[in-house]
């Protein structure tokens, strides 16, 4: 018998460029042909991945939008100048001018030793102790707000300290503590929401590997028989993870349906909120950022869960 | 073109399926594997498509050592050896067209080409009028020819036939044989295990013959 060299060369594997293209095209279309073949069941997966994405979006784009409320706040951190007692109004009304022409003041308003006197009278209950005094008690005041770039704690608190070092300033006082507060509560729903991101993702991870761990064991047979025909782990393979994609991107259209649907019914309520806090405020629409992280995020998670449910059980179907 | 050097499977189970046996086939031959229920034929055949492993020995297909072939070019070993089975193994949910067309679907190969050799297969099986129906649709002689144009399609040198004639009665089994016979004349390589030895036996080709996993008897060394 003639017997070729034991040695043989390595299995032409020939395939086109365009073939593969082809292909991959066709995987694709069939994989969505069969999600389509069952709509509802395709529906309630995609929807629980599509509330999966939305939660922590959604959240994101409420803390953005608070962070946006914080730093438009009027007056927000402001902070009070008392000045020296010997100071004249002319000469407060000239601090009052310095002080104004700093790039990170937006407004200083001068309270006269005079106005604040009045005021006082009018607010504390003690008109009569004051006319006992022979002078007035009271500093003039020049009131600070930080422009736009300098209203977080930080910077305000930045701001104040170069204002100590004027020597017509007896005393800086300013009120941060609520702005602080605000931010270490978003800060604080700002890591919940990455930590609800995570662990949503990998939900969103486990309900594509199980869909596609249910499809794979119904399509045992077939697998085994393209096994027998010499289809390669990767052509097996391909299929389920177009299907895993499908599902990841069909999640994520639903996800940015749901959080666009719940802006639109937040928006009328916050107007009238707003409106009665004399504010323009509207919610923001969510980023071009956060529609393009949805959408490239939500197929990687489809992909990597039917990766994984097809690395862990295609191995095990082999025919015999 | 196939050589088992004192070839033995020894399965998990502790079963031994073959134990040591030396075989060779030469392209074009038709040789037909018999013995008893649990002989080790079936064995004999998987170890040939690399649907299990040899526990010792040496396996050459197509000049190829099978030891040596890496799990990742077992796909493609298989493309250049068609398996038939008793049991068919048909997708059932498609056509026949696309059954057979299988194997060319998976190598890659265009959508023209796969009508032309699709037809030519289905020709050869007499079974071009059957394209579009489902397998369920056929009798089971049919569904064995689909299953045999499924293996040839591709024109495989080497092609296994596990009990192709288990199911059915003697005039198809007759048919189907002689289906065999053709092919074997255009120079394919053909292992078919049978327990009919009343048919094979008319037939006068290579016959041999196992017993307990061992190598009994081989008409192709007595000549
Ligand atoms: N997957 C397996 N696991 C364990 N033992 C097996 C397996 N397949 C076969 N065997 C054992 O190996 C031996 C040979 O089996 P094989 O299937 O090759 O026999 P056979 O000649 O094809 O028999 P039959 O005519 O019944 O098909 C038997 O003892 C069988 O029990
Ligand atoms: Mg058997």
């Amino acid at each position: 018998m003639k017997r070729r060299n034991p040695k043989r060369p390595g299995f032409r594997r020939n395939r086109s460029p365009l073939r593969w293209l082809l292909h991959h095209a066709q995987n694709a279309v069939a994989a969505l042909g069969r999600l389509v073949r069952h709509p509802l069941a395709t529906l309630m997966t995609a929807s629980v991945i599509g509330i999966a994405l939305a939660l922590p979006s959604g959240l994101y784009l409420l803390i953005d939008n608070v962070r946006t409320l914080t730093g438009n706040w009027d007056g927000g951190s402001s902070i009070s100048l008392f000045l020296a007692q010997d100071l004249d109004d002319r000469e407060a009304e000239y601090v009052r001018k310095t002080i104004a022409a700093r790039p990170d003041v937006a407004e200083a308003r001068l309270i006269t030793r005079e106005e604040a006197l009045t005021e006082f009278r009018q607010r504390s209950g003690f008109a009569e102790a004051l006319d006992l005094l022979d002078h007035n008690p009271l500093p003039a005041v020049v009131v600070v707000r930080p422009s736009a770039s300098a209203t977080s704690a930080a910077a305000t608190e930045r701001l104040a300290q170069a204002l100590q070092g004027y020597r017509e300033i007896d005393q800086v006082r300013v009120d941060l503590q609520w702005v602080r507060r605000l931010e270490a509560i978003t800060h604080t729903l700002e890591r919940g929401v990455y930590l609800l991101a995570g662990l949503l993702s990998a939900a969103v991870l486990l309900i594509v590997g199980n869909t596609i761990r249910l499809e794979i064991q119904n399509r045992q047979g077939e697998i085994e028989v393209v096994k027998l025909v010499g289809g390669t782990d990767a052509f097996i393979r391909r299929p389920f993870l177009y299907e895993g994609f499908w599902y990841g991107l069909l999640g994520a259209l639903i996800a940015l349906l749901l959080v666009t649907g719940g802006l639109a019914l937040m928006q009328a309520p916050v107007r009238r909120l707003a409106g009665l806090y004399q504010s323009a405020f509207r919610l923001d629409l969510l980023t071009a950022e956060a529609v393009a992280a949805v959408l490239v995020g939500g197929p990687l998670l489809g992909l990597a869960g039917a990766w994984l449910a097809v690395a862990r059980h295609l191995s095990r179907i082999q025919p015999e | 073109m196939i050589r088992f050097d004192n070839v033995a499977k020894r399965y998990p189970t502790g079963r031994e399926g073959l134990a040591g046996v030396s075989l060779e086939v030469a392209p074009g031959e038709l040789v037909f594997v018999t013995g008893h229920s649990g002989a080790g034929k079936s064995t004999l055949l998987k170890l040939i498509g690399l649907l299990e492993r040899a526990t010792r020995g040496q396996i050459w297909v197509n000049g190829r050592n099978l030891n040596r072939l890496s799990e990742r070019n077992i796909p493609y070993h298989r493309r250049e050896v068609g398996m038939i089975f008793q049991d068919h193994r048909l997708l059932h949910d498609r056509t026949v067209f696309d059954n057979v067309a299988l194997p060319l679907v998976v190598a890659g190969m265009g959508h023209q080409e796969i009508q032309r050799r699709v037809r030519a297969a289905l020709d050869k099986v007499n079974l071009l009028g059957k394209e579009r129906s489902l397998p369920i649709a056929l009798s089971g002689g049919e569904q064995q020819r689909v299953g045999i144009a499924r293996a040839l399609v591709s024109k495989p040198p080497v092609l296994l036939a596990d009990e192709p004639t288990g199911n059915l009665d003697p005039e198809l089994s007759r048919e189907i044989m002689d289906l065999f016979l053709q092919f074997s004349q255009v120079g394919v390589t053909i292992l078919i295990a049978t327990h009919d030895i009343e048919l094979i036996s008319r037939l006068g080709r290579r016959i041999v013959q196992l017993r307990e996993g061992r190598l009994q008897h081989d008409s192709g060394l007595a000549q």
